[in-house]
């Protein structure tokens, strides 16, 4: 611009509008409900990392003449469990598997599906009828019928139960990345960059990912709480996780004894696994609030 | 009409040969031998070898799937390992028992989670919005088997008010409608009533908030209908929607009962299921997988066709 009376070129400062990322930031810091679920998270990340140093004892030292202590006996905060081992130090503990058995599934189908949908999307044609059938297929079961017919048929472990858990967990997620992926590789600048010479993975790198992943993200995140319920359930009846480790799904199935001498005892693993899907939930409702931009 | 219900149908068909497939497959992906629960552990070779024709496990996969289809579509699905009785009768008896379960559960969560849904929809971003989403937040967060548990705890061990486990006195299978039988109901089907009633308040929630802002609702509002007359609009704008979720979930109750029946020693699918896989009943399980999700598909295709019978607004394609 210039000023009139002297002649001069004045700058005015450029006013930058803030990217997608930092507005969708600023409206989540405003919501204290989901920032609460945020650090909650954290703080249960934090323990499973550093359980061996929070934990006052050894999970799986057990002392025979000590099972089944109640809550706030000495030494032992949180009682001890039916081998009595320290229930405080075995619910830090498990925080490491029940968040493994809980995220890492999510995670993998996450990957699995994102891809299948993207094929299946950025292809069309037979291609994706033949995926997305598969994919109909196992999305036609309901999702914990699934996940214990297959921990089922292939018997109790980890590894077993984290395949089960995925297969459950790809189809929707492939569902998603399918249609987001049809809607945009019809876009006008989606055709515009395959007309400048732009190769399929180029176009699916900068312009379909961009699109997919958001959505796929915020969805998968809403799987995780879901998956640890589903996950501890698996070892609660015994499939998944097998003893002596403690995760807390395992941990409310061996304390299920004791249901009439030490309630509350018996009531702590599965406050832990409530606690974590509800901070989960919580969170990924605040996330989904703060990147709807519409509302 | 008629031609998108002939369309689901014939989309539906693959779909269920693709589960019956897959319930096929459970049995083959199980590690050991198929025999191994049937088998003494010192069989000879010989006897392994007579058995494996007798089951047919000889013969290419394939065959072996149509074979086996064959017989699940007249219903024979084989026999028990464990007891030796018809797969077909352990499962018919189970699916009665869980249904019963489960629609009542579903009931109960439907009545809870409109209200719900409809009270945090009406005063949207007010304090009842956030007490009543919190409230379905916890529904659709809460472990069901601890729950479940909590329940024994404070009404049967606590209280003494309420049989812990079972669906009826001295270990009855037989469902009757008498008060010692729905005594034995009422915790299980208040545990499972907590996952539809989130999932539906939810979903209401959202349905009441959306309807609540189109421009017809100023219209009404302006032609001078007053709250009731609205309200009843919405509850038509919403009920198409409310009542396909509420079916859905009830298919998702009928096939995820099991963690909740286990808790109960209910006498359904899932103790059945649970049973199976811990003893390697392998036709069992496999039968009981099959019925479930046969039963799924077909409610899907029954809430989807309902769907658009009541609500011909939806475009099909």
């Amino acid at each position: 611009m210039q000023d009139v009376s002297t002649g001069q070129v004045v700058l005015e400062p450029i006013q930058r509008s803030p990217g997608y990322w930092a507005t969708v930031w600023t409206r989540f810091k405003r919501d204290p409900v989901a920032v609460g679920a945020g650090l909650v998270v954290i703080a249960l990340v934090l323990m499973a990392i550093f359980a061996p140093y929070i934990a006052p004892q050894d999970p799986y030292k057990g002392m025979a003449l000590r099972r089944l202590r109640p809550p706030g006996t000495e030494g032992y905060p949180l009682g001890t469990d039916e081998l009595g081992r320290d229930m405080l130090s075995r619910l830090i503990y498990g925080a490491r598997l029940s968040l493994f058995m809980g995220v890492t599934p999510v995670l993998m189908a996450l990957v699995a599906g994102a891809a299948i949908g993207i094929t299946a999307g950025y292809t069309g044609g037979w291609v994706n009828t033949l995926l997305m059938r598969i994919v109909d297929i196992f999305f036609a079961f309901p999702s914990v019928l699934l996940a214990i017919a297959l921990s089922g048929a292939l018997g109790a472990g980890i590894a077993n139960g984290l395949i089960s858990l995925t297969v459950v967990f790809i189809p929707p997620i492939a569902r998603v990345a399918e249609s987001v992926t049809t809607s945009v590789r019809t876009r006008d600048y989606v055709e515009a960059a395959r007309a400048s010479g732009a190769g399929s993975l180029a176009i699916i790198r900068k312009h379909v990912l961009g699109n997919v992943l958001g959505p796929i993200f915020v969805y998968a995140m809403s799987l995780i709480a879901v998956c640890m319920i589903l996950a501890s359930g698996l070892s609660f009846l015994g499939l998944g996780v097998k003893p002596p480790e403690p995760e807390w799904g395992l941990m409310l199935n061996t304390l299920r004894t004791a249901i009439y001498t030490q309630p509350l005892l018996c009531a702590l693993p599965g406050l832990m696994i409530f606690i974590t899907s509800i901070a989960f939930n919580l969170l990924t409702d605040g996330l989904r609030s703060a990147m709807d931009l519409k509302a | 009409m008629l031609i998108y219900i002939a369309k689901r149908l014939i989309y539906t068909l693959p779909i269920m040969l693709g589960v019956a497939f897959v319930c096929f497959l459970l049995v083959h992906m199980a590690p050991g031998d198929p025999l191994v629960s049937v088998l003494p552990p010192d069989a000879s070779e010989n006897l392994k070898q007579q058995m494996m024709v007798l089951y047919g496990f000889d013969r290419p996969y394939y065959e072996q799937f149509f074979r086996w289809l064959g017989r699940a579509i007249t219903g024979d699905l084989g026999s028990s390992i464990r007891t030796n009785r018809p797969v077909s009768v352990e499962v018919a008896k189970a699916v009665w028992n869980t249904l019963t379960l489960a629609t009542l559960a579903t009931f109960i969560g439907f009545v809870l989670g409109t209200f719900f849904g409809f009270v945090a929809g009406y005063f949207r971003d007010t304090w009842l919005d956030k007490l009543a989403s919190f409230v379905s937040v916890i529904g659709v967060s809460v472990p069901h088997y601890w729950l479940g548990m909590l329940l024994v705890i404070v009404f049967a061990a606590q209280l003494g008010w309420l049989p812990p486990t079972g669906a009826g006195p001295g270990g009855s299978e037989a469902w009757q409608w008498d008060w010692e039988h729905v005594r034995h109901m009422i915790l299980p089907a208040i545990t499972m009533s907590v996952i539809p009633m989130g999932i539906i308040a939810r979903t209401v929630r959202a349905l009441v908030a959306e309807i609540l802002s189109q421009e017809f609702i100023a219209g009404l509002r302006a032609k001078g209908l007053g709250d009731w007359g609205v309200f009843k609009h919405v509850v038509k704008n919403a009920a198409p929607t409310a009542l396909a979720v509420m079916g859905i979930q009830l298919g998702y109750l009928l096939g995820g009962s099991i963690l909740i029946e286990t808790v109960f020693s209910w006498p359904g699918t899932g103790l059945l299921l649970n049973d199976a896989i811990f003893q390697r009943d392998l036709p069992v399980l496999q039968g009981t997988i099959l019925v479930l999700s046969i039963f799924f598909v077909l409610l899907n295709l029954v809430v989807d066709v309902m769907q658009t019978a009541l609500d011909p607004r939806i475009q099909r394609s």
